[in-house]
């Protein structure tokens, strides 16, 4: 699997980064995550519309059906974005990770009999979808080993992503504001109860990546800022109290949780992305030590 | 409340308009039969034919379509996971489907005016199945083939034969929108 080499510096081979993709795409696509489950009973529990809580109900029971049966969650099994977080004590020189990691993603899709969702041409539409590329974010960190991270984005939640430069001094409420009208925007159609994933300051790209990584935070903590928690539990009160419910058919479960991710931005600038996940919000991750 | 009362009503596929005339938005139904898939590509693909005037492979007349694109078929099993898509990326494409014959769609969220007028028109429907529930949906396919755009791989046009699949009215016969509220 891997070798020593001073003693300090592991070897991490391609085959077993695939391999470990590969298992982790099947994860995460047929095994509902635990905070999201216990966010859905909490859910049940709360709900009084009768119609959000047979309809919550039915999400709980196809989250026990898809693990009983190895059948995946959702049949947008989404696109694949990957987190790949190389370690201080890691040598992959010689490695080709992007090759390792879409090997992966094909062998996870094709052993967990998910769905070929990408085009290969953004523009030419007509040759029918394939499994891979994914998308991959590399990074480098302090910590010890190969952290990755898989996670699934279904498109109909993704097409409801909204970006939004504002200018530095503008009051937090215009900014909650913001956040609150996307997921009025999102409405019925991109299966709420939602997960709101938001990522303010950086730049508009840097915003984007924020929020999509808000996803992947447990959705019951909140942020470790006194601040953005605050933000976070008006936004979910907000956000709960526009009736669109289940399906948007109505109930006070219109989101689960909402993540806020912050970073240092530019003096003229206040990049805010909205990054909406459905009620099936998806990721599974391991460490390769 | 518009629904208290939670009778649910068992349907024979193929629908007519005399049965549709009896749905009301927000109704909960059980789909029993045939129903033919179709998501983006394949309403590309239909609307080009039919505009063309090619005659199809199968006949539209009082089906209904399912917005769905399923994962691969697990060994063993009538059809992967298959629940519904965002309808209104059909919302374009509709026309000339309810022109040729089709009476009722199966999708999730809104659909656009020219649509909810357009079901009133042909005395249509449109129904919404729930939304990420793939895997328990596809309890109730009893069997599923590719019958048209084979290469188009999930988005291709699959024959569905359905048992008790749940839906819920979203655009009745008179183009009442559940959605309206």
């Amino acid at each position: 699997m891997e070798r020593r080499k001073n003693n300090t510096m592991k070897r991490l081979t391609e085959k077993i980064i695939s391999a470990t993709i590969a298992r982790l795409c099947v994860e995460a696509n047929t095994c509902f995550r635990k905070d999201m489950k216990e966010a859905l009973v909490r859910a049940i529990n709360s709900e009084s519309n009768p119609r959000a809580k047979s309809i919550l109900k039915e999400l709980l029971e196809n989250a026990a059906l898809a693990k009983s049966e190895k059948i995946a969650l959702c049949q947008d099994t989404g696109l694949p974005v990957v987190f790949a977080e190389i370690g201080c004590d890691v040598d992959v020189r010689g490695l080709d990770l992007n090759r390792a990691i879409n090997k992966g993603v094909e062998e996870g899709y094709r052993r967990g009999y998910l769905r070929e969702s990408i085009v290969s041409d953004p523009l030419d539409r007509r040759k029918g979808s394939k499994f891979s590329p994914c998308i991959i974010h590399f990074d480098f960190g302090l910590h010890k080993g190969l952290r990755l991270t898989v996670l699934p984005k279904g498109f109909g939640c993704e097409n409801k992503t909204q970006l939004k430069m504002f200018v530095p001094n503008t009051p937090i409420v215009e900014i909650k504001d913001f956040i609150v009208s996307a997921v009025k925007a999102a409405g019925p159609d991109a299966c709420p109860p939602y997960v709101v994933g938001v990522g303010i300051g950086g730049s508009a790209d840097y915003a984007s990546l924020l929020s999509k990584k808000a996803l992947l935070r447990h959705i019951g903590k909140r942020s470790a800022q006194a601040l953005v928690a605050g933000i976070e539990k008006e936004l979910l009160a907000d956000i709960n109290k526009l009736d669109i419910g289940p399906m948007g058919l109505g109930g006070k479960t219109t989101a689960f949780g909402v993540n806020i991710l912050t970073y240092p931005t530019h003096i003229a600038g206040l990049p805010v992305v909205v990054n909406i996940s459905c009620h099936v919000l998806r990721s599974a991750g391991a460490v390769l030590r | 409340m518009l629904y208290s009362d939670r009778k649910i009503i068992e349907m024979r596929l193929p629908l007519n308009e005399k049965v549709l005339k009896g749905l009301k938005a927000g109704d909960e139904v059980l789909l029993s039969g045939v129903l033919f898939t179709a998501r983006d590509q394949a309403h590309q693909r239909l609307a080009a034919l039919l505009r063309k005037k090619v005659s199809l492979p199968f006949d539209l007349k009082g089906q209904v379509i399912y917005y769905c694109g399923p994962t691969r078929t697990p060994p063993g099993k009538a059809i992967g996971s298959c629940g519904p898509t965002t309808s209104s990326r059909m919302d374009s494409l509709t026309a000339p489907l309810l022109r040729a014959g089709v009476i009722g769609m199966i999708g999730k969220g809104r659909r656009s005016e020219e649509v909810r007028k357009l079901i009133r028109k042909h005395k249509a429907a449109y129904f919404l199945a729930t939304g990420g529930t793939g895997a328990f949906l596809s309890k109730r396919v009893i069997s599923a083939k590719a019958v048209f755009l084979k290469e188009l791989g999930p988005e291709a046009v699959y024959r569905l034969v359905v048992k008790d699949f749940p839906v819920i009215v979203g655009i009745d016969s008179r183009g009442e929108d559940v959605f309206d509220r």
